[in-house]
């Protein structure tokens, strides 16, 4: 997926585009439709983020993201001003005044295209408990406090679940700390 | 600069998905653009995100659905030029983004008002309905003990403060609540410029600062 963005950023590559789609626009969909939009309302966010998809692909970088936590950040954003209409205040990678990594690495280095497998096998394997409160948070947008109302549970247990979660996501892709 | 005091991983999950509004992220996004650890933290939540995306159900999408996609397609690249850093003409800018493009480049330059109490602030416009503020403290003054009435976070762009929870310089950041009870001192030296947002007033101990409070606005 990765080398398909990379074709559409360099070549405006339609049939890369096409298989990009194929693969994004349906879970693109998916992803929308989990916030309560009508299928209507779907179609139209989901087309948006497609268009977003090739205009911006020449910002996708494959040594700091993988294809499908690029198009996570774009349907995020454009959840955010198209559907929210406000403004999300993002530090600029590009920025003199930002403050570089001491060393090249971290996490960008293990992001391959050949982890986005395990990634979703080790998100598949979560236990259940777990992947709901994820879901909640990413698909909702719910805070902490209210998962917890939500499912009726402590915020402690919201916390502790989430926090497990990634220390497993994180240790399958070899970045166990 | 050496970062001790970072946002809780509920924050930065907040910011990950979105659910943040835009005075808080301001906070956040400033802080990860001083912060390469908490940037790394980030990317790894959406990365998660990713993921759960990737795993969804795709939803049914039809031939249409693309067609209108492509009718909407342009050979033409309309982002901005990448310029990478040593491509800046210039010295670097004090201040990164995203604050940067709120108040400018230079604290130097920011159009304090008189706090009163040897304090100053600059009210930094943002549309969320929460209050964000740069705020002034002179070199070794205290700020008026006081508790919150709801969340306050605070991220240091120069100089220095300690409460009863720390020392926090430069890119250090404070996420208080209703719970803490505390009295911020500035550090000797600079003055300290702090990045605050707030969602509900302070609450002073003092009755000469809360006689005062409305006055200021803080």
């Amino acid at each position: 997926m990765d080398e398909l963005i990379v074709a559409v950023a360099k070549h405006r590559d339609r049939a890369a585009f096409r298989q990009l789609f194929d693969h994004f626009a349906p879970r693109l969909k998916a992803f929308v439709m989990r916030q309560g939009l009508d299928s209507q309302m779907a179609e139209e966010v989901t087309q948006e983020a497609m268009v977003r998809v090739w205009q911006k692909a020449q910002q996708f970088d494959p040594s700091k993201a993988r294809a499908s936590t690029w198009i996570f950040t774009i349907a995020r954003n454009l959840r955010i001003d198209f559907l929210r209409k406000a403004h999300r205040p993002e530090p600029d990678p590009d920025d003199p005044a930002l403050m570089p990594e001491a060393e090249p690495g971290g996490f960008a280095r293990v992001a391959q295209t050949q982890e986005a497998e395990r990634l979703r096998a080790a998100i598949a394997a979560l236990p259940e408990d777990q992947r709901v409160v994820l879901h909640l948070a990413f698909f909702e947008e719910k805070t902490h406090p209210e998962i917890a109302g939500q499912l009726d549970i402590p915020l402690g247990t919201v916390k502790s679940r989430i926090r497990l979660a990634f220390k497993r996501v994180r240790s399958e892709l070899g970045e166990d700390q | 600069m050496t970062i001790v005091h970072h946002p809780s991983e509920e924050l930065l999950l907040d910011y990950a998905s979105g659910a943040l509004s835009e005075s808080w992220s301001l906070a956040v996004a400033t802080h990860l653009a001083l912060c390469p650890a908490c940037r790394r933290e980030v990317t790894c939540m959406e990365t998660v995100g990713g993921g759960l995306l990737d795993a969804l159900t795709p939803a049914g999408c039809s031939d249409a659905t693309f067609d209108a996609v492509l009718a909407r397609l342009t050979d033409d690249v309309d982002d901005a030029p990448i310029t990478t850093p040593h491509e800046m003409a210039g010295p670097a800018p004090i201040l990164p983004q995203p604050l940067r493009g709120y108040i400018g480049a230079d604290l130097d330059d920011i159009p304090w008002q008189r706090l009163g109490l040897g304090a100053y602030q600059c009210l930094v416009r943002t549309e969320d309905g929460v209050t964000a503020r740069l705020l002034r403290i002179p070199a070794g003054r205290p700020v008026p003990e006081h508790t919150h009435r709801g969340q306050e976070l605070t991220l240091v762009l120069r100089g220095a403060f300690s409460d009863q929870t720390g020392h926090y310089g430069a890119g250090d950041f404070q996420d208080a609540d209703e719970h803490l009870k505390h009295q911020p001192h500035a550090a000797p030296g600079d003055d300290c410029i702090c990045l605050a947002i707030t969602d509900a007033p302070l609450r002073f101990r003092s009755l000469a600062a809360r006689l005062v409070q409305p006055l200021l606005g803080i």
